[in-house]
């Protein structure tokens, strides 16, 4: 199979949790999205990997696991502390960050 | 033990005593603690002795001994170390130190003793012995100007020691700042030296004076200036006088301290110290003893117009001073360190029967409510006839000898020398008549109120605390005067420091009687031999010459005085009157404080205020709020980007990337 096949479904990917971001406003489903990307960058490395021969790639997709692991603990724990203080799950709605 | 060691036992007993009392002093009681400060000076008195008796041990030419103890800095050429100078000059002048200050300790413990800072007075007490000692065994010019600031500071502390009063506050600030503006010149003078000499230590610097300069170059005479900037602030020499007579706002015992034995003879001793440095610089030795003959006649045309008894004795300090200064600036070095001795005896006396006058007075300080004190204080009377009679040279006394010494010197070195023996000896006429202006005030006529009191119920006169220059109502708490008040007639120490001072004051001068003994000038003058200058001596019948037109002044004097003030007591009124202008000059004490005030003080505080106006509001508030201003400018701009959309912050950081490969896509076409 050609690699662009790989690389075109890699980008919709990308394209799609890009899009789930900037148009949902639920945190959990930002998460999703986030996970969309990444893997969607996994795809690429991978593809990329076996197009030059070698696993260097694949380290580094094993990596990108490893950090939207923890991502996801951190986004889910942040999320529950939201529950629990009874904020609204809604992004638009927490911007006491304002400058 | 050799002389060092005995003279760092000098330096450690009232270091020790101070840092004692003012650690311990709320375990100490405060009689305890005036004990401790007596005993640390009294010890350090018997050290000063077995510095002595070590010296005189040695061939007279061997007795300079230096000792260091470590090294403060060691680089680059430079060497200093914490080390001591023990020669005749710095032994006559623990002696004298220790010995007056231990009297004046032991009179303290009973004047100050319902004071409720009596502990910290006696700390301070302690620290200052300690820096005038250091001062004058310092064997370097880096220790010395220790010694020289730490003295600024003990004054400043003793001075302002009723730290309530804001006459005393203000009084204490003055010394200060002068004494700065002395110690400025002493550490200038020092870099100089270094920087000529490239040593630091008195016997490196005083070998290698003579073959570095010629007589009369202009640095060494720069040096010279600068040194006499310092000996002129310590020692209250016109220009730099003027904190003198403030400094009466301190406790009675801190006047005698600072005129008899510590800080103002700094200076003398600071001239006859670098003696070697002045023989080289004539014109800088002719300004000093012209500065000295211009302090004593106007200290004493001063004197006789002040009402407040502290300080008629306090210009009559500067004027003795002036003497000293005179003598040991043309040469007559151990006349003007006797003078020195002498006068230290004299005028603590004066100021302790001064002390006693005033507490019965209930703190009131002016010789025109006073009379009749003859009845009244007996002991007091007697001991300040003493005083005022040494101090008025009268033949016998020690003043007498000691005062025509350093005029009888200057009488024979001729030339314009002789003009100012002559200007001494109008000093003298100046000085009687001071002195028994104030003793014919104060002893006899009819009791006032006070001492009327002492005389019928036997106890001190009581009155309102208060403020005497002010008259402003006060309590007795600490930072003010205690609430007893006492003298010398119903305190024992007090009394007995008064006796003693009493003695030396009567007769210290018999030690150096023109060609009868020589006890003084014999043991010093080895320490002169290095100047040319001592090589002159007056004569024996032109010494006797001079005491006899002394004691001819004194009579006179003594005579006028007598006329003025208790024959014709409307003729002071009178020759005022008549003698407006001089009066006034003489009463406002030659507006020195005036032109300072206008030459000084107020060009500094008007460039201060123009600093303040035009340069701190308009440069550097500028400067810092221009700053302020622009970095908040630029944080607004990005302010709004951080609207708290999460949502938008991913926009960014996507279209941001997207640009980012869109334009690497597009460049690598």
């Amino acid at each position: 199979m050609n690699i662009e096949w790989y690389i075109v479904l890699s980008s919709l990917l990308f394209a799609v949790g890009a899009m789930g971001i900037l148009i949902r406003r639920s945190p959990i489903v930002i998460l999703l999205c986030l996970e969309l990307m990444l893997n969607a960058g996994n795809l690429a490395l991978v593809a990329f990997s076996r197009m030059v021969g070698n696993e260097e790639g694949q380290v580094f997709a094993v990596i990108v696991m490893v950090v939207a692991a923890c991502e996801v603990v951190i986004g889910l724990g942040l999320i529950v502390a939201l529950y629990r203080r009874k904020l609204p799950l809604d992004v638009d709605e927490l911007r006491t960050l304002r400058g | 033990m050799s002389a060092t060691s005995w003279a760092w036992l000098v330096l450690l007993l009232p270091l020790l005593g101070s840092v004692v009392i003012s650690v311990g002093f709320r375990a100490i009681p405060a009689r305890v603690a005036g004990m401790i400060g007596t005993a640390a000076i009294g010890l350090a008195f018997a050290c000063s002795i077995g510095v002595l008796v070590n010296l005189l041990g040695d061939e007279p030419e061997a007795r300079h001994h230096a000792s260091s103890l470590w090294d403060y800095a060691n680089a680059a050429g430079l060497d200093i170390k914490l080390g001591i100078y023990v020669d005749q000059l710095s032994t006559f002048m623990i002696l004298v130190v220790t010995g007056v200050s231990t009297l004046i300790h032991l009179y303290s413990y009973g004047y100050m003793q319902s004071d409720e800072g009596y502990r910290r007075f006696f700390a301070y007490l302690n620290f200052f012995v300690f820096s005038m000692l250091l001062l004058v065994l310092a064997g370097n010019f880096v220790l010395l100007i220790v010694g020289w600031a730490f003295v600024g500071f003990a004054s400043y502390a003793l001075i302002s020691f009723w730290y309530r009063r804001t006459t005393a506050t203000g009084a204490g600030m003055k010394a200060f700042v002068i004494n700065v503006v002395g110690d400025i010149g002493l550490v200038l003078a020092a870099f100089l030296i270094f920087r000529e000499l490239g040593v630091l230590d008195y016997e490196a610097v005083f070998a290698a004076a003579p073959e570095a300069f010629q007589r009369g170059e202009w640095t060494i005479t720069a040096i010279c200036l600068l040194l006499l900037v310092g000996a002129f602030a310590k020692s209250a020499q016109i220009p730099f006088h003027t904190w003198l007579p403030d400094a009466m706002e301190g406790p009675t015992p801190v006047s005698a301290l600072i005129h008899a034995a510590t800080m103002v003879t700094a200076g003398v001793y600071l001239i006859a110290r670098t003696n070697v440095l002045f023989y080289l610089a004539p014109t800088a030795a002719d300004i000093a003893a012209f500065t000295g003959l211009a302090t004593l006649l106007i200290a004493g045309t001063i004197a006789l117009a002040q009402t407040d008894l502290k300080r008629v004795i306090a210009y009559s300090t500067m004027s003795q001073i002036g003497y000293m200064i005179m003598g040991v600036s043309i040469g007559a070095y151990s006349a003007g360190l006797f003078h020195l001795m002498t006068h230290a005896f004299f005028k603590a006396l004066l100021f302790m029967a001064a002390g006693s006058i005033i507490a019965a007075m209930a703190n009131r300080q002016d010789i025109d409510r006073m009379s009749g004190f003859w009845r009244a204080m007996r002991f007091t009377s007697i001991m300040l006839l003493i005083g005022g009679l040494a101090l008025a040279a009268f033949p016998g006394t020690s003043g007498f000898f000691s005062k025509d010494s350093i005029l009888a010197y200057a009488e024979a070195r001729g030339g314009m020398y002789t003009w100012m023996a002559i200007g001494g000896y109008v000093g003298a006429l100046l000085t009687v008549l001071y002195t028994f202006r104030l003793v014919f005030r104060v002893l006899p006529g009819k009791p006032c109120e006070e001492a009327q009191t002492l005389i019928d119920a036997g106890h001190v006169f009581h009155a309102e605390p208060e403020n005497p220059a002010t008259g402003e109502k006060e309590d007795t708490e600490v930072g003010f005067p205690g609430a007893e008040h006492h003298i010398a007639e119903q305190s024992r120490p007090m009394a007995v420091a008064m006796a003693l001072l009493g003695f030396g004051a009567l007769f210290a001068g018999l030690l150096q009687v023109p060609g009868v003994d020589n006890v003084i000038f014999g043991f010093l003058e080895p320490a002169f031999h290095d100047s040319p200058l001592d090589a002159i001596h007056p004569t024996v019948a032109h010494e006797w010459e001079g005491l006899g037109v002394g004691a001819a002044i004194t009579f006179i004097g003594i005579a006028v005085s007598y006329l003025l003030w208790i024959r014709q007591p409307a003729l002071p009124a009178l020759l005022r009157q008549r003698f407006r202008p001089a009066y006034l000059l003489f009463l406002h004490k030659w507006y020195f404080d005036e032109a300072i005030d206008l030459l000084v003080v107020r060009p500094a505080l008007a460039i201060g205020r123009f600093a303040n106006r035009t340069f701190e509001r308009l440069v550097v508030d500028g400067l810092v709020t221009g700053t302020a201003e622009t970095v908040r400018g630029a944080g607004g701009i990005v302010r709004i980007v951080q609207s708290g959309f999460v949502r938008s912050y991913a926009l960014f950081l996507i279209a941001g990337f997207a640009g980012l490969a869109l334009y690497f896509l597009l460049a690598s076409q």
